[in-house]
């Protein structure tokens, strides 16, 4: 069942030479700039690899953009800098998590849209049952009229 | 020989199925007992010729017979035994024909133990499990086949794909399968109802074991998978949202979806049309999974569109499988009559809000998986969907249904009354707080989610053992009629508390090894020693070994803590000749049920070595979580009330055994 996540691995993982995605070269002095580009790297996507994030790619482009991506920091970027730069260069598709646009109204959208409508439907459901279970069990005023009038003949005779 | 011998055994199964998926039927129309009992004959005899099939197709593998060209591919005359066995279904098409054995063996334990299901529904029900398992046949042995020779057999094989040479390969497959196949019988029954037009509680009460045990053997085999990915992979990561790990979890989810609602229908005789729709759906869904990895769709759409044979045809089995399974339902599921109303605040409301969130869930993993696909169909443009869109719109559907699972347990059925069961649930409450002030003051807080997270899943631990000290009046009755009752418990009680106990444990576990991990990314050089959250790591030199049908380059590290030696790691490289393969074996050490995790990186001209060590705290509660959810899936099926075929209550029966897999 793991074909695809083999292909993937085949495809980065495995190339000659290769087996740690972030290389310790790579790593920057300043902990606090490279906690930052951990983070940022988990958000960017390698393009040569299936579903894998830069942080976490071997491939030799990954490491090319993690790379960029330090020395962006490095400049003093701030993280949206990065990211917008990345995506100039390579479009919305380096991005893990694709921001709300037109095009991905409806994958940000459906869920939450069908959330709200199921919650609706129930609430409908709920009342109408209600309505129906009070129409089934209440009496007319004719009802409760005959209903008393048959108790007092009762009590009377 | 005897692959010809598997080849005709698949064809004969072929055969066998076409009878099955159209006789029974006849008879179902025409009123012939005879022919409805066909049904049950042929599965048995489908099952044995497709169990005959698989086994030519294993002798293959273990003689390694490269006249066969799927053993030529994918298995090497020097690979140890256990991975010739593991290797049947280690590709493409050995592993859809096990895929159709499951099937059939599903198909035979209906035919085998389901003498208590009315004639007909029985008869309908495997004509439609014979529909399934003729499509299949016929995609096997057309595009597919695994016993094609080769007009000159070569002397040694190409191996089989290094990283499937594991222990972790052998049974995640097998079980993953289980759960996928095991929901068509779930299908079937839905199917079967829809064609009678008829549906009542008992239907319910046949479907159930059977979504139980595929439900079990899917949440097993999706964790196992987790775990084989997490040492494997050799990065640490125990879930990608990987289109194929999205495969799996999106039928766990339907399934999960599928088991709260049944239990709806058989106890309060509502939601019918919504419990057949999910088990359509729950298949449905395994379909696409299957689809969806095998078609090779997600490589890429244009490696699907350049050999499109085998994807096409799955396509074709889910167009129809799928399609027809839904008109089949708007068009009789109004024939279906509801009963069964109950108040928003009841059990059946609770259940019905957890359907809600469960296929809201299922329906984000759906759409984030294909968008970029029918995206890029649509207009050619390319976004990709990740862990990082699934992890922010996942978790806000996962966090209310958690919540509302202690009271959905404590509320009554009908009507309930929500003040009085958050009252009952005051220790939960209680055992939140202090887990949420105790994290704090542990950890501090630089991580403000991570302690709501544990405050969460205690809240639902001590929430499930406040619902079995609310059955068995703990305290408010003698301790004796207490204990009385206790015993008395029906088991699917015990398993409802034990599988919600589960998730959260699966919780604590994702929340601490996501939040609390550390890692240290170095190039070590001999004799140098670094350390990580308190432990101590040594690096004593390189040595090289060789393997069965690899050579081994491994690192020896010593673990030190507080300064006495708790562990020599041995992270390692495998070089395969066979396919010129290098794999990473990372070296794992547990402490409780936290990891130190060692992974060997490249070896420097310098003679350093670059290493990644992670400190994984409480990363065991993950799979672990997982198991006692399945342990709990196991102790309600084996529920007297459940089993099917179940004989009438006997004294003596209650003291035996408890048999975990009657639906076996």
């Amino acid at each position: 069942m793991r074909r695809l996540i083999i292909v993937a691995v085949l495809s980065c993982l495995l190339l000659p030479g290769a087996a740690l995605a972030v290389k310790p070269d790579e790593i920057l002095k300043d902990p606090v700039l490279e906690a930052r580009a951990r983070a940022l790297s988990q958000e960017l996507r390698c393009m040569v690899c299936q579903n894998q994030s830069i942080d976490d790619s071997d491939a030799p482009l990954a490491r090319d953009l993690r790379l960029l991506v330090r020395d962006r920091l490095e400049k003093g970027d701030s993280d949206k800098q990065v990211l917008d730069f990345l995506v100039a260069r390579y479009g919305n598709f380096v991005l893990l998590k694709p921001p709300v646009e037109p095009a991905t109204l409806l994958l940000w959208g459906l869920s939450p849209l069908v959330l709200v409508i199921g919650i609706g439907a129930l609430v409908v459901v709920a009342r109408r049952r209600r309505s129906i279970a009070l129409g089934v069990e209440g009496l007319s005023a004719e009802e409760q009229r005959r209903l008393d009038r048959l108790v007092h003949d009762d009590s009377a005779s | 020989m005897i692959p010809e011998i598997g080849h005709y055994a698949l064809v004969l199964a072929l055969g066998l199925a076409l009878i099955q998926a159209t006789v029974p039927l006849y008879g179902t129309i025409k009123r012939d007992e005879s022919l409805m009992r066909l049904a049950s004959s042929t599965a048995v005899m489908q099952l044995v010729f497709a169990a005959g099939s698989f086994a030519a197709l294993t002798a293959c593998y273990v003689t390694s017979d490269f006249s066969v060209a799927n053993v030529f591919e994918n298995s090497h005359s020097m690979m140890p035994l256990i991975y010739k066995f593991t290797s049947v279904w280690g590709n493409h098409e050995g592993s859809m024909l096990l895929w159709v054995l499951i099937l059939a063996l599903f198909g035979g334990s209906v035919a085998a133990f389901g003498n208590n299901l009315p004639v007909t529904l029985k008869a309908n029900v495997l004509a439609v499990q014979a529909w399934i398992a003729c499509s299949f046949y016929f995609f096997i042995l057309l595009t597919s086949n695994p016993f094609l020779r080769l007009a000159r057999p070569p002397l040694e094989g190409r191996d089989l794909n290094p990283i499937l040479q594991d222990p972790g390969l052998a049974i995640h497959p097998p079980l993953l399968y289980l759960g996928y196949v095991g929901f068509s019988i779930a299908f079937s029954f839905a199917i079967a109802a829809l064609i009678e037009g008829r549906i009542d509680a008992a239907w319910a009460r046949w479907v159930r074991p059977w979504t139980l045990a595929a439900w079990m053997f899917l949440t097993v085999g999706i964790a196992m998978g987790s775990y084989w990915a997490y040492y494997e992979l050799g990065w640490g990561g125990f879930w990608f949202w990987d289109p194929v790990e999205n495969a799996s979890l999106m039928p766990w989810l339907a399934g999960t979806a599928l088991l709260h609602s049944a239990v709806v229908m058989e106890k309060r005789n509502a939601l019918k049309i919504w419990t057949v729709l999910l088990a359509i759906l729950a298949f449905s869904l395994s379909l696409i999974g299957t689809f969806l990895v095998r078609s090779g769709v997600l490589t890429s759409v244009h490696a699907f569109a350049e050999d499109p044979s085998r994807g096409v045809f799955i396509l074709g089995i889910l167009v129809l499988f799928i399609g027809g399974g839904l008109s089949l339902f708007a068009w009789r599921a109004p024939l279906l009559k509801q009963g069964g109303l109950f108040a928003p605040v009841s059990r059946e409301g609770a259940l019905v809000f957890n359907n809600l969130f469960l296929t809201t869930a299922c329906l984000t993993v759906f759409v984030g998986t294909l968008y970029p696909l029918a995206l890029e169909a649509f207009n050619g443009e390319k976004i990709s969907v990740g862990a990082p869109f699934f992890n922010l719109t996942f978790a806000p559907l996962f966090i209310p249904l958690m919540f509302a699972m202690p009271f959905g347990t404590l509320l009554a059925w009908k009507r309930g009354d929500l003040l009085g069961v958050a009252q009952r649930l005051m220790a939960a409450f209680a055992a939140g707080i202090a887990a949420i002030a105790l994290t704090l003051v542990a950890t501090g807080t630089q991580h403000v989610l991570a302690p709501f997270g544990i405050g969460l899943a205690f809240f639902v631990i001590v929430g499930a053992l406040v619902d079995i000290a609310e059955r068995i009046a703990l305290f408010r009755a003698p301790l004796k009629a207490s204990w009385s009752r206790m015993r008395g418990l029906p088991r699917s009680a015990w398993g409802t508390a034990i599988a919600h106990a589960g998730v959260a444990v699966t919780l604590i576990g994702i929340t601490g090894a996501a939040t609390w991990g550390t890692e240290r990314i170095v190039a070590m050089k001999e004799g140098q020693t670094i350390t990580l959250s308190g432990y101590a790591l040594t690096f004593d030199g390189m040595v090289q070994r060789s393997g069965p049908n690899f050579r081994v380059l491994a690192g020896k590290f010593t673990l030190r803590e507080g300064g006495s030696v708790i562990g020599i790691m041995e992270p390692s490289k495998r070089t395969f000749g066979a396919r010129g393969m290098t794999t990473t074996e990372a070296a794992l050490l547990s402490r409780g049920v936290s990891q130190l995790y060692l992974s060997l990186g490249d070896v420097n001209g310098d003679g350093t070595v670059a290493i990644r060590f992670y400190y994984k705290p409480l990363v065991l509660l993950i799979w672990l979580g997982a198991v006692v959810m399945a342990l709990g899936g196991a102790l309600s099926l084996s529920d007297r009330r459940l089993r099917v075929g179940a004989p009438k209550p006997a004294a003596k029966a209650a003291n035996s055994a408890p048999d975990l897999q009657p639906a076996e």
